[in-house]
């Protein structure tokens, strides 16, 4: 079996599960946000369920449009915020205590190898990083599995990324993943398990690792997976709040496909308008001229994303045209980036710092475009009004390239400017 | 259950964003999402959409985020059903959920123009064609899903399912 099916597995009480079966599984963490959770409590509460199934095992986190953005916005937070106290819930993060879900969750050690999570968000794919089995559903599946601890599952086939070779400077997770959603498609491993692996991953950080499994999702992907080792033990050490469990594949485990890439001829990679599959090389791509540049998400906008866009950007300054906004995903990579003194390079650069929040990555608040601007972000998705008007455009890379692309005015790569 | 309306033709990889825009979400009431519904795709849609009209799209239908609005959304227009060449994966459970019909074909996908007549017979699978008098079939619903169905959707078999394990609730 593969890890994905051995996880399925032991959550559904089987010796064993095949691709294409239809199986009840217990959950170990359900998790919902600011825009599904109102729906999620409105649907819990016509169950008629007293409680949830684990007071500990349900995280809200308002992220999206929290510091709330206005009337409306707030009117759902508040919802999330009355639910946890209603419910004594013990994973309820109030604003000075959130950050983007994805990047709070695996930082707190509330996701851990071998659990089985679903999240009323597409990018709950991101913990498979891990090594657990972690993806977005509904918010209906979300207040269903909160009264049952259950959710319905199809058990996904899995597809294997094999990547070798070692990575060009500058070259990251972002850009393997970008290049390996450009290959095989939008929908390439729809309803599928991508498990990544290879020599390249096994030496791979863990921020990249999160940042490749959060994007399985715009190939389609079900989950995205990486098989736990030494990096997994050492990021989830000291900070993990459970027991966890490490699975692996077998070695007669079964793929649809095997996609192999040599990483070394990965260059730096930028998703053009408007699909994330639609790439091409950042140094193809010098004449486009941009308005704004987004360093944050849950894609990239963890310390290690701060640092590379900090180390490209020191001692210069944000192009005249273009305004450069960066936002840490979680109070503490905020503070870290305060204590680095990195905040004072952005602002020294002419750069802002927001608190932490999703806010520009869909358009929500905080740097939202007008009719015909365009930018480069560090986000997931590109799709037509992504970031603000229709007639918007969002151009995906990694903190680097969008740092350098920020002292230029335009795409840039970072050897162009330090 | 058998479904009559008219087509709306979209391409593939229509998104949740293009269904119903992210800047729409600091609101879950499906009255005022149904004013947006595929506003990104088609700015007049919204006006132009009338009760029990039916979309008919490619590959890749609802890809993006996981957001329960789009097909809220969808329903709360007053559209009967969704026909795509396949569905992204999320969209499809949350359809299913919430009680939008959604039919995968390849061959209705490809076939019926904007504007065409159609009627589904959802129990057996059948797309009609009554403008162009042809046929085509859908991919069966599982059987779990056909449970979920005649349940009322994900909420009362949940309820159901506690009821039956007389756990508190
Ligand atoms: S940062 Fe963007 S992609 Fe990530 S959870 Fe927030 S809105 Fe979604």
């Amino acid at each position: 079996m593969t890890i994905t099916e051995k996880i399925l597995a032991v959550h559904s009480g089987r010796k064993e599960v095949s691709p294409g079966e239809l199986i009840n599984a217990k959950v170990d963490l359900v998790l919902a946000n600011d825009i599904t959770a109102p729906i999620a409590i409105t649907e819990f509460k016509k169950i008629g369920a007293k409680n949830v199934f684990n007071k500990d095992r349900v995280a809200l986190i308002p992220d999206h449009f929290a510091p709330q953005k206005d009337i409306k916005a707030a009117e759902q937070c508040k919802m999330l915020r009355d639910f946890s106290r209603e419910y004594s819930l013990g994973l309820y993060f109030e604003v000075g205590r959130m950050g983007i879900e994805h990047a709070l969750l695996p930082e707190e050690g509330l996701v851990v190898p071998g659990d089985l999570i679903i999240g009323a968000d597409s990018h709950t794919c991101t913990y498979g990083a891990l090594g657990a089995f972690s993806t977005g559903v509904g918010s209906t599946d979300v207040a269903s599995a909160m009264a049952a601890g259950e959710c319905w599952f199809k058990v996904p086939e899995s597809m294997k990324f094999i990547y070798y070779g070692k990575l060009s400077k500058w070259v990251g997770g972002k850009d393997l993943i970008l290049h390996t959603i450009g290959d095989i498609g939008v929908d390439g491993a729809i309803y599928m398990a991508m498990e990544f692996e290879g020599e390249t991953i096994r030496t791979l950080p863990m921020h990249a690792r999160l940042t490749m499994c959060n994007m399985a999702i715009e190939a389609g992907g079900k989950n995205g997976i990486i098989v736990p080792d030494d990096i997994t033990e050492r990021y989830v050490k000291g900070r993990a709040k459970r027991g966890y469990k490490f699975y692996t594949s077998d070695k007669d485990a079964k793929y649809v496909e095997v996609k192999e890439y040599d990483c070394s001829k990965i260059p730096l990679t930028v998703s053009c308008p408007h699909l994330p599959s639609n790439i091409k090389p950042a140094a193809e791509l010098f004449e486009v001229a941009i308005d704004q540049v987004v360093i944050g998400s849950c894609t990239n906008g963890r310390i290690e994303d701060l640092r590379e866009a900090a180390e490209v950007i020191k001692g210069k300054k944000v192009n005249p045209n273009v305004r450069m906004i960066v936002i840490p995903a979680t109070q503490k990579i905020y503070l870290q980036a305060i204590k680095e003194r990195l905040v004072e390079i952005f602002i020294n650069a002419d750069a802002v710092v927001s608190t932490p929040t999703c806010g520009p990555c869909l358009g929500g608040h905080m740097g939202v475009l007008a009719k015909g601007e365009r930018a480069i972000a560090t986000t997931n998705r590109n799709f037509v009004g992504r970031m603000g008007h229709p007639e918007s455009e969002v151009y995906l890379s990694n903190p680097a390239v969008a740092a350098a692309s920020a002292v230029k005015g335009r795409i840039a790569v970072p050897e162009e400017v330090i | 259950m058998i479904l009559r309306g008219k087509v709306w033709k979209f391409g593939d990889n229509i998104d949740t964003d293009a269904i119903i825009p992210a800047r729409y979400l600091n609101t879950s009431d499906p009255r005022e999402l149904a004013r947006h519904i595929m506003e990104d795709a088609d700015k007049e849609f919204p006006n132009k959409v009338k009760l029990g009209d039916m979309i008919i799209a490619g590959a890749n239908f609802g890809c993006g985020s996981s957001r329960e609005h789009a097909p809220i959304a969808i329903k709360a227009a007053g559209i009967q059903a969704v026909v795509a060449k396949s569905f992204a994966r999320i969209f499809y459970r949350n359809a299913f959920n919430i009680g939008l019909p959604i039919f995968e074909s390849e061959d209705a996908s490809e076939k019926i123009r904007e504007g065409d007549e159609i009627e589904i017979n959802a129990d057996k699978g059948i797309i009609k064609n009554i403008t162009k008098k042809e046929e085509y079939t859908a991919k069966p619903i599982p059987q779990f899903m056909q449970e979920l169905i005649s349940a009322g959707g994900l909420i009362e078999w949940t309820k159901k399912k506690l009821q039956s394990l007389k756990q508190p609730i």
